[in-house]
Order: C-alpha cells, then sequence, then structure tokens
C-alpha cells in the first residue's frame, strides 16, 4: 500500500445536491478526494427543475444534462448510475449497493433528494397512476400523450401545474383535482389563487378545488378518479403530484439522527462526524428544502467542510418560487402566512390581471406574493433576504422599484453607487466616468445628444434606461425625459404609426410624394427613415410601389452581408435546412475557385461564405446558380431560415413530416419583405430540437397536429414565444403562418421585430385577428400571397444576369 | 487643400445613379463617387475616417453619406464627420464638364498619404 493514498469520499446520490457539492469541492480543493457516486437512475445528472419545460415541449433531455460522462472521467470520478445504495458500515466505513458493490470511505455524504408523496387511495397501484419526479415519469407522460386523452392531476400545487400544463401542451384534456380552496396554497394567497385558475382555465384546463380523492377507478389499468362527494372524473392517465418527503429511509435505518429529515448542523454534519448530508433529505434548523436555491447554499458549506476550510457554514434560505408555466408571471418569497403583528400592502390593477401583496411586519418586508407582473420579485425579495427597513419606502414600495427610483429623494441612487469606470454600455464600451465627462463638459441635455457624442445606447439600446438615469443624476433639475411618441426620425416630427397611416389615407405611392405631402425637413431623408418609407409604401401597394434600392440599406442592396472588412458574405438558399451533395460540392467549388477564406454554418442551418470581395459576387452567384441555388436573404428585413428537425422522416419520436413543412413554409414565405428579419422553425415534437419557441414563428409537431408559436427571439432580449393556437392539418399551419407574416407586415414598425411588436400590442390582439375571426385570417394570407407574387423571384440570378450591374463593377481604374 | 496634379477622365455622370455611387480604383487606394438628388457629383477617398468603412456603399441624402458600417454621418462637401464625431475623409477635386464628363483630380501626395 502506498502511503500516499489519498483519503476516499462516497457521495450517495447522483442528483443536483450531491454534484453540485463535488463541483464546489472540486473548485476548492481538486483532486484531494479519490471519488465514488452512486445514483439510483441509470442516468447521468441532470437538472431536475427543468423536468417541467421538457414536459412542456420547451426543452430536451439532453439540454437538462449538468454534467456528461466526459466530465466524470476528467476529474477521476467513478460513477454507479442505476446502482442504490443500501447499506452503510459506520464501524469499518463502507457502503454496499443493490447490486453488490462494496466500497470504502473516509468521508461520506448522503445526497439522496426526496421522493414523492402518494395518497394511498384505493387503486393508487394501478397501471397509469405516475408521480412527477424523475425523467422516467415524463418520459411516460410524453410517451402517454400520444396514445391516450385524459389526464387527472391530483395536486394543484407548483408541480402539479406544472406537469397538468406539460400534459395539455402534449394535447391531452388535463383536469386537476385540488384539495385546498385555492391552487398552489402553499405559495399564494386566495387572491393571485383565483388568478391564476382563471388564467390556467382559459388555457383550456379544468380545475377542481376542495376534490378529496376517494378512488381510483379502473380494472388493471386506470379508467377515472372519484372523489368523496361522488362526482368522478375519466382519466387513461393519473399524475399523483401531491407534494414530496425528504428520503430518508437509509440515514434511519442506520441510525443517524432524523427528523422530517436527515437531521445535519451548519456544516452539513450529521449525528456521524464523517457523514455529511445536504439537499432535499436534509433538515436544518428544523426546515426541510424542496426548492434549489437552498440546495446551492449548501452546496458550498459542505465543500467547505469536505476541504478542510473554515466557511460560516449554512445559515438556512429565504425561499421564492415562480412557477413554469409559459405565460404566467407568478412570483412568491418568504412568508406571506400573514399573522399577528404582520399587516399587508395590497395592489391590484384588474385591466392589467395585476396583483401584489406585501407582508410587512416590524418595518420589514416578510414575504411578498406577486402576480400578472413579477418584474419587481428579485427586488422584494432582497429586501426580504437583507431584512432591510422599509420605513421611507412604505407608502410607495407596491408600485415597484422603477417608481421608487423615480419617486425617492433619491432617485438615482442605483446609477449614483456606480464606480466611474464601471461599463454602462457594453456594445460600445463605454462607462459611467466617460458619459458623465460629456455631459459635462459637452454641455450635452440629452439622450440624443449623450448617444451621438459617447456612442452609449446606440447600438442594441439594452442600456437606455441606465444612460436616461445617468443624464438624470449628473444633470439633476436640468433634465427632462423624452415623452410622448418618438417621431421616426430628425427629417419629421411625426412617428411610425402616422407615417404608415398617412400613406395609406392620402394615397401616396412614392418616396418624394411622402416627403412632400408629409412636409419632410430635409431633401431625401437619411439614412433612418428612407428605408423605412420605403418598406412602408412597398407593404401599402404591392405589386404597384416599385422598390427604391437606394432606400435600402447595402446589404440589401447588393443582396449580400456586408463585413467589418468590406468584403461579403452570401448564404444560399437551403429550404428547410436541406441540401444534397450536388450542393455542397457547388459550394467547395465556389469556395476553391474565389479562394473565400471562411466557411461557417450559420444558427439556421445554412452555410455562410464569408470574405467574398464585391468584385466577385455576381461571379460566385452565377456558379452558385448553376447548380440550382438562390439567394438565402441572410441580410435582408426579410424571411431568412426554416430550422427544422427530421420529424418522423428519421427521429424515433417525430409526430410529423416537420422537415417537410418547413420545406412548405420555406417556399411558401421566401422573398417577403419585411419589418425586420424574420425566422421560423418546425419541431417534430415537444422535445422541440428545432428551437421552435424563440423564433419568430414557430411550430411544434404533436400527435394530434401542430402547435403555432409567435413572437419568441434569441437576440439581445430573449424571449420564448406565445402559444398562437393549435391546428390539426399542415395547411392550416401554413394558412397561419402566412395571415401572421402579413399582419406582422402590415402592423409593425420597420426594424421592430415580433417580440417587441407583440408586447407592444398584445398577443391578445394577434390571437383576436387571426384564430377568432377566419374571415379576418383569410383577407390576411390573401393580401400576403398578392404581395409575394411579386417578391418571389431570385435577386442573384437577376443580379448574375447584369441587373444593376453598376453596385458591382468599378467606374474606372487608374494607373 | 492638397496640391492637386492632373484631372483625369472616369467616367459619364449618368454611370452613377441619383442619391447613388461609383468606386473608382487608383495606385492610391480606392476613391468613392457620388452624386446627390440636385446632380452635384462629389469624390471622396473610400473610406470612412472612423473604421475605414466603404462609404460607397452607405445612404446618400442631401449633401451626407452614411457609413454603412456604424452610421457615421460624412459630409460630401468636406470630408468632415457630421454631428458629435469627429474626423475626416480626403475629399478631392472634381468636374463635371457640359457634356456630363466626370473629370477626377488625383492629387500627387496621396500615394504617401494612404500609407502613412
Amino acid at each position: 500500500m502506498t502511503k500516499s493514498k489519498k483519503p476516499r469520499l462516497v457521495i450517495v446520490g447522483n442528483g443536483m445536491a450531491g454534484i453540485r457539492t463535488l463541483e464546489e469541492l472540486l473548485k476548492r480543493a481538486p483532486d484531494t478526494y479519490d471519488v465514488t457516486v452512486f445514483g439510483q437512475e441509470p442516468r447521468l445528472n441532470y437538472n431536475r427543475i427543468m423536468l417541467s419545460p421538457i414536459l412542456a415541449g420547451e426543452k430536451a433531455y439532453q439540454d437538462i444534462i449538468l454534467n456528461d460522462w466526459d466530465w466524470y472521467e476528467a476529474n477521476n470520478i467513478r460513477l454507479h448510475a442505476g446502482d442504490p445504495v443500501i447499506g452503510i458500515d459506520q464501524k469499518r466505513g463502507f457502503v454496499f449497493s443493490a447490486a453488490g458493490r462494496k466500497v470504502a470511505y473516509d468521508k461520506l455524504l448522503l445526497a439522496t433528494g426526496s421522493e414523492p408523496i402518494v395518497i394511498p387511495v384505493p387503486g393508487h397501484k394501478k397501471n397509469g397512476v405516475i408521480t412527477f419526479r424523475d425523467m422516467k415519469d415524463v418520459e411516460t407522460m410524453i410517451d402517454g400523450a400520444g396514445r391516450l386523452q385524459h389526464a387527472v392531476v391530483i395536486g394543484g400545487g407548483l408541480l402539479g401545474l406544472e406537469a397538468a400544463y406539460g400534459l395539455s401542451t402534449l394535447g391531452m384534456k388535463v383536469t386537476v383535482l385540488h384539495l385546498a380552496p385555492h391552487l398552489m396554497e402553499r405559495q399564494l394567497d386566495t387572491a393571485a389563487g383565483t388568478l391564476l385558475k382563471q388564467e390556467l382555465e382559459r388555457r383550456g384546463l379544468d380545475i377542481i378545488l376542495e376534490a378529496d380523492t376517494a378512488e381510483i377507478t379502473g380494472d388493471d389499468r386506470v379508467e377515472g378518479v372519484r372523489l368523496k362527494d361522488g362526482r368522478s372524473f375519466p382519466a387513461d392517465l393519473v399524475v399523483m403530484a401531491v407534494g414530496i418527503r425528504p428520503n430518508t429511509w437509509l440515514a434511519r435505518s442506520h441510525g443517524l439522527a432524523t427528523g422530517r429529515g436527515i437531521l445535519v448542523d451548519d456544516h452539513m454534519i450529521t449525528s456521524n462526524p464523517d457523514i455529511l448530508a445536504i439537499g432535499e433529505c436534509v433538515e436544518h434548523r428544523g426546515l426541510c428544502y424542496g426548492l434549489v436555491a437552498p440546495i446551492w447554499d449548501m452546496a458550498r458549506a459542505a465543500a467547505d467542510t469536505l476541504a478542510g476550510s473554515d466557511g460560516k457554514g449554512y445559515q438556512g434560505s429565504a425561499i421564492s418560487t415562480k412557477l413554469k408555466v409559459t405565460g404566467v408571471d407568478l412570483f412568491s418569497g418568504g412568508d406571506f402566512s400573514g399573522g399577528k403583528g404582520t399587516e399587508d400592502i395590497v395592489f391590484r390593477d384588474a385591466a392589467r390581471g395585476v396583483y401584489k401583496r406585501l407582508v410587512v411586519k416590524e418595518n420589514q418586508l416578510i414575504g411578498a406574493v406577486l402576480y400578472g407582473d413579477t418584474g419587481d420579485g428579485p427586488w422584494y425579495f432582497q429586501m426580504i433576504k437583507d431584512g432591510t427597513d422599509i420605513t421611507p419606502l412604505r407608502g410607495t414600495m407596491a408600485f415597484g422599484q422603477g417608481f421608487e427610483e423615480g419617486a425617492l429623494s433619491d432617485p438615482f441612487k442605483a446609477v449614483a453607487d456606480l464606480p466611474a469606470d464601471a461599463e454602462i454600455c457594453g456594445c460600445n464600451g463605454v462607462c459611467k466616468g466617460t458619459i458623465q465627462t460629456a455631459i459635462t463638459e459637452g454641455g450635452l441635455t440629452s439622450l440624443a445628444e449623450v448617444r451621438a457624442h459617447t456612442k452609449a445606447s446606440s447600438s442594441c439600446g439594452s442600456c437606455t434606461g441606465l444612460v436616461e438615469k445617468l443624464i438624470g443624476f449628473t444633470l439633476g433639475d436640468g433634465y427632462v425625459a423624452d415623452s410622448g411618441p418618438k417621431p421616426l426620425c430628425g427629417c419629421t416630427s411625426l412617428d411610425h404609426g402616422e407615417v404608415r397611416r398617412l400613406i395609406v389615407a392620402k394615397g401616396i405611392k412614392d418616396i418624394p410624394s411622402v416627403f412632400q405631402a408629409l412636409e419632410w425637413r430635409t431633401p431625401d431623408g437619411c439614412h433612418t427613415c428612407r428605408p423605412a418609407v420605403n418598406y412602408y409604401l412597398l407593404c401599402a401597394w404591392p405589386g404597384e410601389y416599385q422598390d427604391d434600392a437606394r432606400a435600402r440599406f447595402i446589404n440589401e442592396r447588393v443582396h449580400a452581408n456586408i463585413q467589418k472588412d468590406g468584403t461579403y458574405s452570401v448564404v444560399p438558399r437551403m429550404w428547410g435546412g436541406v441540401t444534397s451533395a450536388k450542393e455542397l460540392r457547388a459550394i467547395a467549388d465556389v469556395v476553391d475557385k474565389f479562394n473565400i477564406p471562411t466557411v461557417k454554418v450559420t444558427g439556421g442551418q445554412r452555410i455562410d461564405l464569408l470574405g467574398i470581395k464585391k468584385d466577385d459576387l455576381t461571379a460566385v452567384w452565377a456558379d452558385l446558380g448553376a447548380a440550382g441555388m438562390v439567394s438565402g436573404h441572410a441580410y435582408g428585413k426579410s424571411l431568412r431560415t426554416v430550422k427544422t428537425c427530421v420529424g418522423t422522416d428519421w427521429c424515433r419520436f417525430g409526430t410529423q413530416d416537420s422537415t417537410g413543412l418547413g420545406v412548405k413554409l420555406e417556399h411558401a414565405t421566401w422573398g417577403s419583405w419585411m419589418p425586420h428579419k424574420f425566422k421560423m422553425a418546425v419541431s417534430g415534437c415537444p422535445r422541440n430540437c428545432a428551437e421552435a419557441t424563440i423564433k419568430d414563428f414557430g411550430i411544434v409537431c404533436v400527435d394530434s397536429g401542430y402547435e403555432l408559436h409567435v413572437g419568441g427571439n434569441g437576440g439581445i432580449h430573449v424571449r420564448a414565444t406565445d402559444l398562437l393556437c393549435k391546428v390539426t392539418t399542415e395547411e392550416e399551419a401554413i394558412e397561419y403562418c402566412m395571415a401572421f407574416i402579413q399582419m406582422y407586415r402590415e402592423e409593425a414598425w420597420y426594424l421592430e421585430r415580433t417580440a417587441p411588436w407583440i408586447e407592444r400590442v398584445g398577443i391578445d390582439h394577434i390571437r383576436d385577428r387571426l384564430t377568432s375571426d377566419s374571415e379576418v385570417r383569410i383577407k390576411l394570407r390573401d393580401r400576403f400571397l398578392l404581395s409575394q407574387k411579386d417578391a418571389q423571384d431570385d435577386p442573384w440570378a437577376a443580379r448574375a444576369k447584369g441587373v444593376d450591374a453598376h453596385e458591382y463593377q468599378l467606374l474606372a481604374t487608374i494607373g | 487643400m492638397v496640391k492637386a496634379s492632373t484631372f483625369t477622365l472616369v467616367g459619364q455622370r449618368d454611370d452613377i445613379p441619383r442619391l447613388g455611387s461609383r468606386r473608382v480604383r487608383t495606385p492610391a487606394g480606392e476613391i468613392a463617387l457620388f452624386r446627390t438628388s440636385d446632380d452635384k457629383v462629389f469624390a471622396l477617398r473610400n473610406e470612412c475616417p472612423h473604421k475605414k468603412g466603404p462609404l460607397s456603399e452607405g445612404i446618400v441624402h442631401g449633401h451626407s453619406v452614411t457609413c454603412p458600417l456604424h452610421n457615421w454621418v460624412i459630409s460630401l462637401e468636406t470630408g468632415e464627420a457630421q454631428g458629435a464625431d469627429t474626423g475626416c475623409t480626403g475629399k478631392l477635386a472634381v468636374e463635371v464638364r457640359d457634356d456630363g464628363s466626370i473629370y477626377l483630380a488625383i492629387p500627387s501626395g496621396m500615394a504617401e498619404a494612404a500609407v502613412a
């Protein structure tokens, strides 16, 4: 035996708690222990809190794996997945497993998690009764949803509602049975619970409150659920989601001290000093936790202990909750049960569906429930955790942080607290000191001036609010924030909406007439208004208005993307992301022939050829065109790509021909000019491998048809889509797609993507027009088809034949 | 202003679309010729003073052009950046004769300037 032998650490539990502790330990003291991990599930370590998005089809299993095999191997960790530990010999220091493994330890970490509670009503062991706890449950649900019709979810708490929402998005008819008089009674008060119920019912869930289950009926397999009051509900699948309990069996049966959970001290040490425990299985200072944030805190404390360093240990956690149901904004944190010595501050805005309740005790915020507008959740939660004295905020804190910052005696506190070298604008690398100097030395008083002089907030705009505050802070009373609708640009005082309206109302059909009739202040407009007006005319008068290339940005004028060095990139269209050996060969030949330095696959499953000299563009296009390829419009405010997965053609989970549908959509919609770039995707099943829920228009195929999603964006502000509706045929899906695009074309402002447009006008407005009224939808579709008649010709082919040759050729060469 | 050498015929005014531009290649680099809506013709070095963006690809408005890379607005009359930006791109003398022929003056010191 060698002397340098490392101490042995055995971890029981390959879940989030155990592995996070290991990660923290590796950060503190790499290579200290010889580590063995046992896991009950035959899987890699995954993010359990993401099971709901998986069920709802918003994520796939691959997306939620936290550490893959390589990670275990790289860190020399032995993993026995699918082999639970069943015994501990504390005297001699080893554990033994179900498969007969016997592993010695110097330190043992129990991270056995929790187990779902199953109410032992008659029939609870029938086929088709499951819980919602692990990947296997989720697979059962997804699999069942394909074949079965009715689901009953017992339990209207966080887990139950997420399960119900997921099953419903999978196409099942879902009934939620909840024992308490309102939903999520542990996280919400009655008012918020009622709002939540209304919202979920609007989404098609049946919710039965005060429902006390008597029996699960059926022979071998579940057929229904009967309540004690005699009502009964049909069910092909029953999900029990009534809660979890700490999994203490292993600890308890070996004599470790347990209460509701395994008892631990602040250093996560159990009653045996060589055995630690962490996560949902433990009880710390009388509390058991079932959420992830406390587990991260515990993992740090446990890692400190294992690394032999003196941390301050775990001090307990305040907890907050969000419901992972897309589009339902709900937050609760701290203790809002009320009671003696507490006071409530309640804010309601019925029209907006907003409800806030703040619970105050001895001038401190101790709990908050927010529904409909949860933006201030973290702010309230921080105050709860910090024990902030809220006396000065009391009168107005219900209006939120934004109001506080605008209204209190020190409205600019957040920005005042920043150091001078704090970066305000990440795009342009502008720091606070630079902006302040520009304001004071340049005598600047408006956002526009600060943008012009410093470039801060002039690119993506996400720092605009901060810059405005900084101007206010620097100028004091001298600053008046911009208000009212913003003019389209400096050439006019009209905003986008007015310009659009007047173009149609006055029947104006060319740019000079717009400038004349609307009293533009400049002769030719500028680089901001000309492209916008050109687009509005194009959209208003399809077939009549002649596009004005000189009012287009260079990319759209020469049908390629300008790059930083003045070269261009081009992206051939690959319908639905499908290509062939012939196309690839043609691309490879073009790359060789024109010495194209970089070939890159884009995020939209197309091939980008970068670094092409302008003089070569038309020749490149001629060669690509000869192989049958056309422009991919990767440069345009227009349809870019339709991303797809392989669907039923190849995938064992695919429910529909997603590739084929993607190809059809792309053929139907390419070439159309839009307010901004427009991306689509079709996923063949709720695993959503084509990421359809962050696209402008996304389709998720399910067994029963097609879910249509709109308004997603993976850009600066990531936004998941809103569900527009569900349809049963490809023809309907394409019709809705065309109608949606046309509505976007007609209503959004130029350079406004679908996500901000939808947030501006509201998804209900879009649903009203597209789903409630088929006549409106069909008219939109027809107008789209009309505009497509003139739009679908390949600009590359035309230019390869000589159109706009002056754009590509030198006027002269001297010397 | 740099001393002009000879005026060279580079093309016809109608070769440049109104509110458009054309490029002329010279040993000292590319020159961009612009034609405004009032039919005047201007010549600038085809490089924005900011990050060398090709001004010939910008949108022309009034007697200005907006660089396609970062939206700097450059005066066609002086080559100076407009608004809060500062910087100047080389301006060249250009003559349009009565028949519409465009003559461009390549300054003698330009080749060296381009290197520096």
